[in-house]
């Protein structure tokens, strides 16, 4: 399966557009593209024989906030005929847009949204690029590192007013526990061993 | 008052009939109306602004995110073991199957075998979870266009697959049964045999309330040729499950992509032909006689074999309790586990299964620590619901609802 994989991935890197590299890691294979090729990427293996990817099965991102390009913009591709799926990851940042991909796959529509709405990536040449999961009239991106746990406004209802009112959160801290081990992966001092030094 | 007379009041008399007076066409404004949130048609909340010309769907923009509990965001500051209740709550209808993704992705990360026990009680469970959803689907499917009796007659049955969920983990809804190496108990054997006879017995459950719904005329007037779906569509429009196999295409992931020991079953993957939402319902209830075939498969099998549930890799899955009794070292294990949890290897990695509404995927990025760096959930509803706006056009109000039934929408899964 793997072997097939890496065949496979060696192929695209060869002949499909705007592709940077390739690896194959837990069964699964990865392509790394140019976000300004996408469509020309994402339309190559939609229509090449080898490979087939009819179907967009997922869109989503994930942040980095240490890299310059923060973002990561990850397509995930089956292909009913040929049985296989793969891994498509562009990177961007705050500010450039990546080009919708809409026109290859119309599924992409909502997912783009939410991959806006979630992290505030942009996506050029989206018919219709508005918040969808959110509430209306929200500020910020909430699956972004940098977005608090809590949020930054409470909802109630208000009995006085009759209606529901937006408030700044009142929960000081969001209780995240550190259960890494100290003695691997934590990468602060213990309290008392700087006097080791 | 927009709009302007359409030119089928121009058209010229026949020849020989009589003149009728032509009607004075008024014209009609296009109407904006709000479908839900609070409609009970509408699957939970949802809200649809609907454009109409009369009464004719021009446009429809789904609304969502009024359930959106950031569970995806939650995810990313919990253990991985704290974060599979959360799977419970997406599909709320068939918990168990999205436990089921969450759990393969963690165990595609850290390599872990189930033992083939557990995997049986998986097999068994996730097909209990497709009955849930299906009885639910198309008892209200068959509500929305306006039959009160097959809800009724559904979910007596759904009380009792309730009742097997919770004679295995303990709740009815929020079973968080399934672990990354297995599942967490081992099933009582007495469970198995009431699971057995009750799976005897539901074919003519089916067969009522199919004889209810499959030939009923009403039914029938109100979802055949509504919400046709072509193959292209279907694959365009990244449908799954149900939705794409009522287009006739043949598409499974348990036997397309096996997981866990579903090569070892005997079932057939119900096809529709024309694509419409009473070929859905048609391969739902088929799927159902499937699903129960494969039950009684999984019981007799469970009969024969024994052994663990839970892998024995105390890294991963947690010791024994009696085991804990005498042994320092399950003692260390099973409090590690529970409160540091177990770290899996960078990477990322996706998995998924055949949920009953369709691919339930699980897109997991690791760092190499305790908790997931991100997790995205692909939800099977989420692309179905996309489609509503061109699966609409064109069609009646009355559709809406029909169409809206024939996706099997939850929203727990959809805003997550």
């Amino acid at each position: 399966m793997s072997e097939a994989l890496e065949l496979l991935g060696q192929d695209i890197v060869a002949r499909a557009p705007g592709v940077l590299g390739h690896s194959v890691a837990f069964g699964e294979l990865t392509i790394v593209a140019r976000a300004a090729s996408v469509i020309d990427t994402l339309t190559f293996l939609r229509d090449d024989a080898a490979c087939r990817f009819h179907q967009l099965i997922d869109l989503t991102g994930v942040d980095y906030p240490e890299r310059a390009a923060r973002f990561d913009v990850v397509y995930h591709l089956l292909s009913l005929v040929k049985n296989h799926r793969i891994r498509l990851k562009v990177s961007t940042d705050e500010d450039t847009p990546v080009p919708s991909v809409t026109p290859v796959f119309p599924v992409a529509d909502w997912f783009e949204r939410e991959a806006f709405d979630m992290y505030g990536i942009f996506f050029d040449g989206h018919p219709d690029l508005r918040r969808i999961l959110t509430d209306y009239g929200f500020h910020g991106h909430p699956l972004r590192k940098d977005f608090p746990m809590t949020g930054y406004v409470e909802v109630r209802y208000d009995d006085e007013l009759k209606r529901v009112v937006y408030e700044p959160v009142k929960i000081t801290e969001f209780r995240a526990f550190d259960f890494l081990s100290p003695w691997e992966g934590a990468k602060y001092a213990l309290p008392g061993d700087e006097k080791a030094q | 008052m927009t709009g302007t007379p359409s030119p089928v009041a121009a058209t010229e008399p026949v020849q020989d009939e009589p003149v009728v007076p032509a009607i004075p066409e008024t014209p009609v404004r296009k109407f904006n109306i709000n479908f839900g949130p609070q409609h009970p048609a509408a699957h939970g909340v949802l809200r649809l602004v609907l454009e109409l010309d009369g009464e004719i769907v021009e446009r429809v923009d789904p609304h969502i995110g009024l359930l959106h509990r950031g569970t995806e965001k939650l995810m990313e500051a919990r253990t991985y073991l704290q974060n599979i209740p959360y799977f419970d709550r997406l599909d709320y209808v068939a918990p168990m199957n999205q436990e089921h993704a969450f759990c393969l992705a963690i165990e595609k990360l850290l390599g872990v075998e189930v033992p083939i026990r557990g995997q049986i009680i998986r097999v068994l469970y996730s097909e209990i979870g497709r009955i849930l959803n299906h009885l639910l689907n198309v008892t209200t499917q068959a509500m929305d266009v306006g039959a009160l009796t097959p809800p009724l007659w559904g979910f007596e049955e759904r009380e009792k697959l309730m009742v097997f969920y919770e004679r295995a983990c303990g709740a009815r809804l929020h079973s968080n049964y399934f672990r990354p190496g297995g599942v967490h108990q081992d099933l009582p054997p007495e469970l198995v045999e009431d699971i057995d006879t009750w799976a005897k017995a539901f074919p003519k459950i089916c067969d009522d309330i199919e004889g209810l719904i499959t030939d009923n005329r009403i039914f029938k007037q109100r979802n055949v040729d509504i919400g046709v779906v072509s193959k292209d569509e279907a694959i365009s429009w990244g449908f799954s499950g149900v939705m794409v196999r009522g287009s006739g295409i043949a598409w499974d992931l348990r036997r397309n992509q096996p997981y866990e020991n579903y090569n070892d079953f005997e079932f057939d993957i119900p096809l529709g032909k024309n694509g419409d939402c009473y070929d859905r319902y048609l391969c739902r209830m088929q799927e159902m006689r499937e699903s129960t075939k494969i039950i009684r498969q999984a019981c007799e099998m469970l009969r024969k074999t024994h052994g663990p549930v839970l892998s024995e890799d105390n890294k991963v899955a947690p010791p024994r309790r009696a085991e804990m009794k005498r042994s320092m070292e399950a003692l260390i294990h099973h409090f590690k586990l529970y409160t540091e949890g177990f770290k899996t290897p960078a990477g990322e990695v996706y998995a998924c299964v055949e949920a009953p509404k369709g691919e339930f995927g699980v897109f997991v990025v690791s760092d190499g620590t305790n908790k997931p760096y991100r997790c995205k959930i692909r939800a099977p509803g989420f692309p179905h619901l996309a489609a509503m706006d061109w699966m609409n056009r064109g069609h009646q109000l009355a559709d809406v609802s029909a169409i809206l039934g024939s996706l099997d929408i939850v929203f727990g899964e959809i805003d997550r």
